[in-house]
């Protein structure tokens, strides 16, 4: 679950937070491997939280490819951010983002 | 050790491998040395370089030395390693050349042969030196000569194969020495066999690796051809290379199963598809597993097989290495990617076989780490072995409700066979474990006998599982086993068990705002807390599900429905209510009171509109909805009134409530906004800035603690209010959606009412609102009947009529028929009745009610308006015509204002200030039916004109010009204008010389009026007129009543020409013209044009036998500098009163510019002597000289009479000491009695020649 997930994050950001400071990784790679799922996490600078559920059985995608698509994702989040209508706290209702998602899951599956 | 005489024992797979050294040659000698040997070798390390770039390690070499056998070398072909001799040694004592010569030699060549026909080239001969056996043998040759020949039969090229050692045995340096050579020897030779043979076995490997996509290739093979090179690190103590070559393996198995997937499938692979038969788990206490090894040899694993060897393997490596924490971390990605892989290579695998296995695997896995770390380590890193603990408990569990041990009734037989099946399938225990209580086959064989066993075990996992996941910080880790958990005990029909669980679920799902989590949690709850009768919490849960949209509708509706059939069901004991929170049943959107600005007066009717938008999938019936409302009086009187209230409340009387977006309160929303301020910090000496920053003002609201204890969600929170005043609305059926409620109240008391509560009431559930926020707020007034007049325009304007404003509020008072204000009229001010005056009444919200003619009855003093009938709380409007006298501003001090009016004399202030308007208050009394009180109301009018006159003269001829300047935004027009002499003396007339009226006037501008004056007889010295001209508003036509006109009164004084002044400037004689820079005379002549008059009657004349004289000074001044007077500019002259009398003067004047230029001024004054005795010629000429008078003299020239008097009166006070006499006085004369006949002349003056003249003659 994406929600137990987040333990992970923490625990890594919280890590990474004391060893790596200036590092610029923000991909946290592989967070919670389960039978069916595996759970790869991803946070921005502004601790921003990303976590993508993908099937185990996916054995297309590679941690390069993830790291990509989360890459992607941070990208269009931040034109997202930076829509001056855009209320930071609101449900994402941005056409733009929506379409990129949708595309990458397409390619994905 | 081996001894070297013992049979080579078979090949024994286990840590005690050593790489294998054979000895040949003298085996007692070797014998004797051994222990040494095998003591030293590993005590020094050798640095080991390595092909392919890989990194120098330093290894500790140990060998095992065998006695050299044929059969030992390898044959062709054969690619064992673990058997493979790395080096061969020839030892011999032999110190003697002939029996060197005998055997040795044969010997030696017998044993190079052998190993050439194996090509075998890593040798060694040692040459083992005795003192003992050289003493014997007494020096016959010399040492070496042995050691060389060796040297030189065998070592042709490589004399460094054939090492001495000295004395092994003693306890020497030279021993030592020839040791340690020895010993460096030894290692480097074996570490370059090394690098030979596994280089090359590398090559082959590789050979082998390539040829994988060729039909027929065997992993099998491969895997045991690359594990030969793992052992042989392991072997050397190289665990991290051993490592690699496993992992090179499992990555390369990996591979072709996901290859496999992708439709790419090798033919070897098919064989581990074969059905899973034995779900035995890893076995991990051996460190190789000699069985699988073997299935795997003969092509007979299974994948599980294989895959447990290798992790098998993989661990134990790890173990040496120390990383037993990657050993937990590799299992769990080891033990997933099984289960894919078994799913994607479609093994058929019998139902809760896998869970068996990796069941079994992880608590191996568990086990063997526990094995060799103590407690504490184990403590510090749970992060990595909690995974598999939760590994465990899930597994368990699904097995748990695969066999049916979760049920209430326990396994049926089904399931009794399918266990059966199951623990078949584990095989016997394995014989390492059999003895250890705990190993994790007899707890899965355990918990899977029976359903309080499994009860037992599972509880034990899952309380280990929450706690490690509570100790490293992974509460939401914790939260989840804690559901499944709950799910277990709602399973076994304990649901107080499972609601502790489930409450802590959903606290922290709801802190964080997870949507479906919630949802999904609140599901098990409900049905926890039904079961465990908690009604009222209960009924809230269904009301958050009936309201939650990530709940399909069937659902909602079921959870509304259940509240419903609880409403109507419970009836049994009435009073007893069950508050809900509302917020889950309907929220409240917006509040809309009518009148909008949410203040009524005393009786009215306030009526509240809520919209109100319910959650509830199915429309309820609510039986009552009810406003509670908190009923405070204002202190503050003034607040009261309606005005303040009307004018400080302008909402548009709809009030907005916050809707929460999501279905729970965020904790964060919850949190106080950060109140953030600068800060500043200067240092006391220099003021400095020392330090900036931000500081937060409620970091004690921010950061505390989120209290755990309460619950965001408890009932108890709600609190029943009990109102005295409630609004009410009763049976409403609210639809899904919004809903608009109406409540009407009537006011009563005056004061401030606060809504709080609201409340729907379905039977004995109420769902309660606790706070309305923001705070909402209705206020109820009473009001004084009041008066209010206030004109219509800006100001009012004197003179025209002029509408005024009339507003009755009647507050609390209500109009009666027949009710009258009584207005006692000034004088000035008239109320013009027209036959039609309506009124309009308006209700208090300003909505136009009626509109009524109005009776205005007018007499002498007192103007009386019937009002019309109005309710309380009305305002009537009505609008009457005044009209204010025009009062002119008089110059006499005549007023013609008498009574209430008092005219404000302003008229010097409006000269002054030029554009305000003189204005006039007029005040009225009027009596009001509701007072006994007059109310004296003041009206101010202002006097659109201003009005000033000047007197003209040409010669003798004069006239009089008045103007009228429009100080008003109207435009009027003028007509009749006239100007009378009061006084009429019919020797006087006034000729008008103006153009026909009527005129226009327009706003801002002025229009002149032109009299001649004409008179018969010798005229007065002072002359009064009054000006008066008919006026009405140009934009307006035909007025019905006759205005007044405006008029202006003043007096003209000392009107009649007494004296002619000439000037005259002729250029000097000869010249035609004047010329800059040369003199000119300026001939004055000053004639007395009448005979004695009235007004000469003062002290400058003079009478000397009949004969009268008067004393006038002169001034020449030139303001613009033209000319330069030379000499005297003034002088006093005595002037005989008598018609025609002419006085001459001359001057010298210069030019100082060229062109026409404008003659001098010339000025004339009375000159009064202080004593009329006084010889004044000499005081004035002496005057005169004193002040120096020339051009500057225009400094004074702004001075009027009174001023140069002053100025006269200073000088004498500084100057009479000398003289000891009063100064003379001048007197101007009025500008009617002085006409200069040369005004407007100019001179032409031509420039001169010479300009530097000029220039000195201005310098």
């Amino acid at each position: 679950m994406v929600h137990t997930s987040l333990d992970v994050v923490d625990e890594k950001i919280s890590a990474m937070g004391k060893a790596l400071v200036d590092q610029r990784e923000l991909y946290l790679g592989l967070l919670y491997p389960t039978e069916d799922y595996k759970v790869y996490g991803y946070v921005t600078n502004s601790k921003v939280k990303f976590v993508m559920v993908v099937d185990s059985s996916n054995t297309a995608l590679r941690d390069n490819e993830i790291r990509s698509m989360f890459r992607k994702l941070h990208n269009s989040y931040t034109d997202v951010m930076c829509n001056p209508f855009y209320n930071p706290g609101d449900h994402i209702q941005s056409r733009a983002f929506d379409s990129m998602v949708t595309s990458m899951m397409i390619q994905v599956c | 050790m081996d001894a070297p005489e013992e049979p080579l024992p078979p090949v024994i797979y286990t840590m005690e491998n050593k790489p294998i050294v054979t000895c040949a040659g003298d085996q007692n000698l070797f014998t004797s040395i051994y222990p040494t040997l095998s003591q030293q070798l590993p005590r020094e390390p050798m640095e080991w370089r390595r092909s392919y770039g890989r990194a120098p390690k330093m290894i500790h070499l140990e060998s095992n030395f065998v006695q050299f056998k044929e059969e030992l070398l390898p044959k062709e072909g054969n690619k064992a390693l673990l058997t493979f001799p790395f080096l061969h040694i020839y030892w011999t004592e032999c110190c003697d050349t002939e029996v060197y010569k005998a055997t040795v030699k044969d010997d030696l060549t017998k044993w190079q042969n052998v190993l050439k026909a194996h090509s075998s080239v890593d040798w060694l001969i040692v040459v083992v030196e005795n003192d003992a056996k050289k003493k014997n043998k007494t020096n016959i040759l010399p040492r070496t000569s042995i050691v060389d020949k060796i040297r030189n039969d065998f070592c042709n090229k490589q004399s460094d194969r054939c090492v001495v050692l000295s004395d092994p045995l003693k306890d020497s340096s030279r021993t030592q020495e020839s040791w340690n050579a020895f010993l460096t020897k030894l290692r480097t030779s074996l570490l370059m066999s090394f690098t030979k043979n596994l280089g090359k076995f590398e090559d082959d490997m590789r050979t082998l690796r390539e040829k994988r996509t060729e039909p027929g290739w065997s992993f099998c093979d491969y895997f045991m051809v690359q594990e030969e090179l793992a052992f042989v690190f392991e072997m050397l103590q190289q665990f991290e290379d051993a490592l690699v070559q496993y992992d090179e393996l499992d990555a390369l198995f990996s591979q072709y199963v996901v290859n496999f997937g992708a439709g790419d499938g090798a033919n070897w692979l098919t064989f581990f598809c074969q059905p899973v038969k034995s779900w035995n788990g890893l076995i991990l206490r051996k460190p190789i597993d000699m069985e699988k090894r073997e299935l795997i040899q003969r092509q007979e694993a299974t994948l599980l097989d294989l895959r447990s060897y290798l992790f098998s393997r993989q661990c134990t490596l790890l173990l040496f290495l120390q990383r037993p924490w990657e050993v937990a971390q590799r299992a769990l990605e080891l033990l997933h990617s099984c289960v894919q892989e078994l799913k994607l290579l479609e093994v058929s695998v019998p139902p809760g076989a896998l869970d068996c296995w990796v069941f079994l695997s992880c608590l191996e896995v568990l086990q063997r780490i526990e094995g060799c770390c103590d407690r504490a380590q184990i403590d510090s890193n749970i992060a990595h072995t909690v995974g598999l603990w939760s590994y465990a408990t899930e597994k368990l569990k699904s097995l748990g409700y695969l066999c049916g041990l979760v049920s209430e009734k326990g396994p049926n037989s089904e399931d009794l066979n399918r266990i059966v099946d199951l623990l078949a399938g584990l095989g016997a225990e394995r014989p390492e474990t059999a003895n250890t209580a705990q190993s994790p086959y007899k707890k899965l064989k355990e918990a899977l006998s029976s359903v309080e066993a499994f009860e037992k075990h599972y509880l034990d996992l899952s309380h280990a599982a929450i706690e490690m996941h509570t100790s490293i910080g992974r509460t939401r880790s914790a939260r989840l086993v804690g559901k499944d958990l709950a799910e277990f005990y709602m399973r076994k029909k304990s649901p107080q068990k499972a609601e502790i669980y489930l409450q802590g679920a959903l606290k922290n799902y709801l802190a964080e705002g997870w949507a479906l989590p919630i949802t999904h949690t609140r599901k098990q709850l409900a049905e926890c807390q039904k079961h465990l009768g908690q009604t009222e919490n209960y009924l809230q849960t269904s009301s958050l599900l009936a309201s939650d949209h990530h709940v399909t509708e069937e659902e909602r509706k079921h959870f509304c429905q259940e509240i419903l059939s609880f409403a109507s069901r419970q009836t049994d004991s009435p009073g007893h209510k069950i508050v809900l929170p509302l917020h889950c049943f309907a929220q409240l959107r917006d509040l809309h009171f009518t009148p909008s600005n949410a203040v009524v007066h005393v009786g009215g009717v306030l009526s509240v509109d809520i919209t109100m938008c319910s959650q509830m999938p199915v429309p309820v019936h609510v039986e009552q909805i009810a406003i509670t409302v908190h009923f405070s009086i204002e202190k503050n009187n003034y607040r009261k009134t309606a005005e303040w209230l009307t004018k400080h409340k302008t909402s548009n009387g709809i009030i907005n409530f916050p809707t929460e977006t999501s279905p729970f309160p965020a904790s964060q929303n919850n949190l106080p906004a950060l109140e953030l301020y600068e800060m500043f910090e200067r240092s006391p000496s220099d003021n400095s800035l020392n330090t900036t920053g931000i500081i937060c003002k409620n970091v004690h609201m921010l950061l505390r603690r989120q209290e755990s204890s309460t619950s965001l969600e408890t009932p108890s929170g709600v609190a029943l209010e009990d109102g005295a005043h409630v609004l009410k609305c009763n049976d409403v059926t609210l639809e899904p959606g919004a809903n608009r409620i109406t409540f009407r109240t009537q006011a009563k008391e005056p004061g401030t009412y606060t809504l709080r509560q609201l409340c729907a009431s379905v039977g004995p559930v109420w769902f309660v609102l606790p706070h309305l926020y923001p705070l909402v707020q209705y206020d109820v007034y009473s009001q004084e009947p009041q008066l209010r007049v206030e004109p219509l325009a800006d100001s009012l304007l004197a003179g025209i009529p002029q509408k005024v404003k009339f507003t009755v509020t009647t507050g609390h008072y209500t109009v009666k028929n027949g009710d009258s204000l009584q207005l006692s009229n000034a004088e000035a001010m008239l109320i013009l009745c027209h036959a039609e005056n309506r009124a309009v009444i308006y209700s208090s919200t300003r909505e136009k009610a009626s509109d009524v003619s109005l009776r205005v009855q007018s007499s002498d003093k007192v103007t009386s308006i019937s009002l019309p009938a109005a309710p309380a709380y009305h305002m009537i409007e009505f609008e009457l015509e005044v009209l204010s006298l025009p009062s002119a501003p008089v110059t006499g001090g005549e007023s013609s204002m008498l009574g209430m009016t008092e005219p404000h004399r302003k008229h010097k202030d409006t000269q002054k200030a030029g554009h305000c308007m003189a204005t006039t208050d007029h005040k009225v009394s009027i009596d009001c039916p509701w007072s006994i009180y007059s109310t004296v109301i003041a009206l101010t009018f202002s006097v659109p004109f201003r009005t000033t006159h000047s007197l003209l003269s040409a010669g003798t001829r004069k006239y009089i010009q008045v103007c009228v300047q429009n100080l008003s935004e109207l435009d009027f027009q003028l007509s009749d204008g006239n100007l009378v002499d009061p006084g009429s003396s019919a020797d006087l007339q006034l000729v008008p010389l103006n153009a026909k009226s009527p005129q226009h006037i327009h706003s801002k501008q002025s229009t002149f009026f032109v009299w001649e004056l004409k008179w018969t007889r010798e005229p007065p010295p002072s002359l009064r007129c009054q000006f008066s001209v008919g006026f009405s508003p140009a934009s307006e036509g035909q007025l019905s009543i006759p205005l007044k006109p405006y008029t202006y009164e003043f007096q003209v004084e000392n009107f009649f020409t007494l004296y002619n002044v000439r000037a005259e400037i002729l250029p000097p004689s000869g010249a035609e013209h004047c010329r800059t820079g040369s003199l000119c005379s300026l001939e004055v002549s000053i004639t007395r044009l009448s005979g004695l008059l009235e007004v000469d009657k003062d002290e400058a004349l003079t009478e000397s036998d009949e004969y009268f004289s008067t004393k006038l000074m002169y001034e020449v001044v030139d303001n613009s500098s033209n000319w330069a007077v030379c000499g005297k500019s003034s002088g006093v002259i005595s002037m005989p009163v008598v018609a025609q009398a002419t006085h001459r003067v001359h001057m010298e004047v210069m030019p100082l510019f060229a062109g026409y230029l404008p003659l001098p001024d010339v000025r004339l004054f009375k000159y009064l002597p202080h004593h009329s005795a006084h010889s004044s010629q000499l005081d004035a000429d002496s005057w005169i000289e004193n002040d120096s008078l020339s051009v500057d003299k225009h400094v004074d020239e702004q001075l009027d009479s009174s001023s140069i008097k002053s100025r006269g009166s200073v000088h004498s006070a500084s100057s009479s000491e000398p003289k000891g006499l009063p100064m003379p006085r001048l007197q101007a004369l009025p500008p009617g009695q002085v006409f200069n006949s040369s005004t407007g002349m100019q001179v032409l003056v031509i420039p001169s020649k010479d300009d530097h003249v000029l220039e000195v003659s201005v310098t």
